[in-house]
């Protein structure tokens, strides 16, 4: 099965000179020894925000880090600025390239700021000490994740949403040109959901990179993403922007629970709802 | 609470504990059977002419075990924190993963077939830590990469296959030679050549050195693997050389010394509680301080029960036990 984008954003990318990272997924195909990623094809801009959604075992995670370059597909490949990601030594791939997915506690003594810090590990050059530039963003990462004034708090006494916005703030310190976020909003209130997808959006923009985010929470996809990826099954169903993606059938369908597509009149973009049935 | 890591701060915190340590050295160096004042010490240490009584005392007898203590402490010391940060446990310390008791089996199977032979056992003791290093490693990878995960359950169950092993050798020995294997379990700091010291001192630095070389990847894999990888770090490499110089250092250690407990768990712990996780604080601070306390420790088992004298691993257990308990309950309280 071979999609195309069609996203109009995209067409539209297509015919302007691109300024800043430019990603290119190109029939990409995962096999584990259990589970396959069919071939699937998008492409992104700086600026723009890719939200991958589906249920549970569909490939969302496996895709993210195939684009990521650290799994090297089957077939086809993943071109960021026209380089082969995969082909990327590691640390050059961490200059480009940041990845958070689900993360394991820590057991040591370590700060919010030493935390964060270790964004600039791929960027620190043969010296010992971090410079002040280092210094520098990993303040601007802790103040646009409003983690300033927890930076001298161990990371084993904050909350978990707290940890999940160090997390954030961790690969946002990379400075990446391609920002890649698994479920960043997992473990966080409606609150703080909501900024921290204002957040990625607001910075992709600002910042020029491209952000590429799997999450669960359709709503806040369908309000802030350019486009969206539907996965079934490791199966791409569906892509393009909210309004294609989301029809009330299909959602119905690969979620097996009947939903319901309005209108949120605010945005004129989709608002999803289960249907509350007594059963 | 944590020191940030700076130029300043490295070169304060090593200038602060390498006079600590050559404070106590002196101290080491002047109590003992026989008390002898500093400027003896002195004369002993730099003095040229005739060796009076209080030179030999100090020159063949004390400075060696200072220096031993120095080195051994520094080692296991700086293979712990490593160790802690390569098996991401605060529980990990230099012989969990095997090591000691590949020597001591080594020693010991020695003894069995060889009687006793002057300096046979020291290179027994070695061949067997890294006999021990390259089995562990071996069953410690999974789908051909070193995991840090099963690394810890291979030096494990390896370690208590060994111990048995050894307890099953030990039956077999005459009780004379049972006695002579304490050294084994418990350290000895006593006997040490000079072919020793000088073949000690560059491989421990070296060792330790290269450790330090790994300083911001060890901070990055504290984070996990997965992690660490999607920072850049080449886990495999890091892990691998990393495994291979900590147990190195444990390995000369323990061939030289036997199996002083404590040390290796406790520094980095009471380390990092001074000057904080980032490896580029730690690792000086744990050596120094390995350093301090083996030396310390040794002074201890010379003169408490004078004049008998304590194994040093005992002392050890025994000082360090109700400090990690306080430890334990500081952090967790």
């Amino acid at each position: 099965m071979n999609l195309e984008s069609t996203s109009a954003g995209l067409t539209h990318a297509n015919s302007v000179k691109s300024v800043g990272p430019h990603l290119s997924v190109e029939g990409v195909v995962f096999r584990y020894l259990h589970f396959s990623l069919a071939t699937t094809n998008f492409e992104a801009q700086a600026g723009q925000v890719v939200a991958i959604v589906g249920p549970n075992g569909s490939g969302k995670s496996t895709l993210l880090e195939v684009v990521s370059g650290h799994l090297k597909p089957a077939e086809g490949r993943v071109l960021l600025d026209g380089e082969d990601l995969h082909r990327l030594p590691p640390r050059e791939r961490a200059r480009r390239v940041g990845l958070a997915m689900q993360e394991t506690i820590l057991l040591f003594a370590l700060d919010v700021r030493e935390f964060v810090r270790q964004g600039r590990h791929p960027h620190l050059g043969r010296g010992l000490f971090e410079s002040p530039e280092d210094e520098r963003w990993v303040d601007w990462a802790l103040e646009k994740t409003r983690l300033t004034e927890f930076a001298s708090r161990q990371v084993t006494e904050i909350s978990s949403g707290e940890f999940q916005r160090a997390v954030l703030a961790r690969t946002l310190a990379q400075r990446p040109r391609l920002l890649l976020l698994d479920e960043p909003t997992a473990n966080l209130d409606i609150g703080y959901q909501v900024e921290m997808f204002r957040l990625v959006r607001d910075l992709a923009a600002s910042e020029g990179f491209v952000a590429v985010i799997v999450t669960h929470e359709l709503n806040l996809a369908a309000e802030l993403a350019d486009t969206i990826l539907l996965l079934d099954k490791g199966q791409c169903l569906r892509q393009g922007s909210a309004q294609e993606v989301f029809d009330q059938e299909l959602l119905s369908r690969v979620f097996r629970t009947p939903v319901l597509v309005e209108r949120n009149p605010a945005s004129g973009r989709p608002r999803i709802n289960w249907v509350a049935t007594r059963s | 609470m944590s020191v940030p890591a700076t130029r300043r701060n490295l070169l304060l915190t090593i200038v602060l504990l390498s006079v600590g340590l050559v404070v106590v050295s002196l101290a080491a160096l002047m109590v003992g059977g026989v008390h002898l004042p500093l400027r003896q010490v002195w004369v002993g240490l730099w003095g040229a002419g005739p060796a009076g009584q209080a030179e030999v005392i100090v020159r063949e007898i004390r400075l060696p075990r200072v220096l031993l203590a120095m080195l051994v402490g520094a080692a296991l010391a700086s293979s712990g924190t490593a160790l802690q940060a390569l098996l991401r446990n605060p529980l990990a310390d230099p012989y969990v993963l095997g090591i000691s008791s590949g020597a001591a089996l080594g020693a010991i199977v020695a003894l069995w077939v060889g009687g006793r032979v002057a300096n046979a056992s020291p290179l027994a003791a070695f061949a067997g830590a890294l006999v021990t290093m390259v089995w562990v490693f071996a069953l410690g990878r999974r789908a051909g990469r070193l995991s840090s995960y099963t690394l810890l359950l291979a030096g494990v169950v390896t370690a208590s296959f060994l111990s048995a092993v050894i307890i099953f050798v030990l039956s077999m020995l005459s009780t004379r030679d049972v006695r002579g294997t304490a050294f084994w379990l418990m350290g000895d700091l006593s006997v040490v050549t000079d072919v020793q010291l000088h073949l000690l001192l560059p491989v421990i630095a070296l060792g330790i050195g290269g450790l330090y070389f790994f300083a911001k990847d060890l901070n990055v894999l504290l984070l996990g693997e997965q992690e660490s990888a999607h920072l850049g770090v080449n886990v495999t490499r890091v892990e691998t050389l990393v495994y291979i110089l900590a147990s190195l250092l444990t390995g000369v250690a323990v061939s030289v010394s036997g199996a002083i407990g404590y040390l290796g768990l406790l520094v980095p712990h009471l380390g990092r509680m001074v000057v904080g996780s980032d490896h580029r604080m730690l690792i000086p601070t744990a050596a120094l301080g390995g350093a301090i306390m083996l030396v310390v420790s040794d002074l201890l088992a010379r003169t408490l029960v004078a004049p008998g004298e304590l194994p040093v691993g005992a002392v050890t257990a025994v000082a360090g036990a109700p400090v990690f308990i306080y430890l334990l309950r500081r952090t967790t309280g």
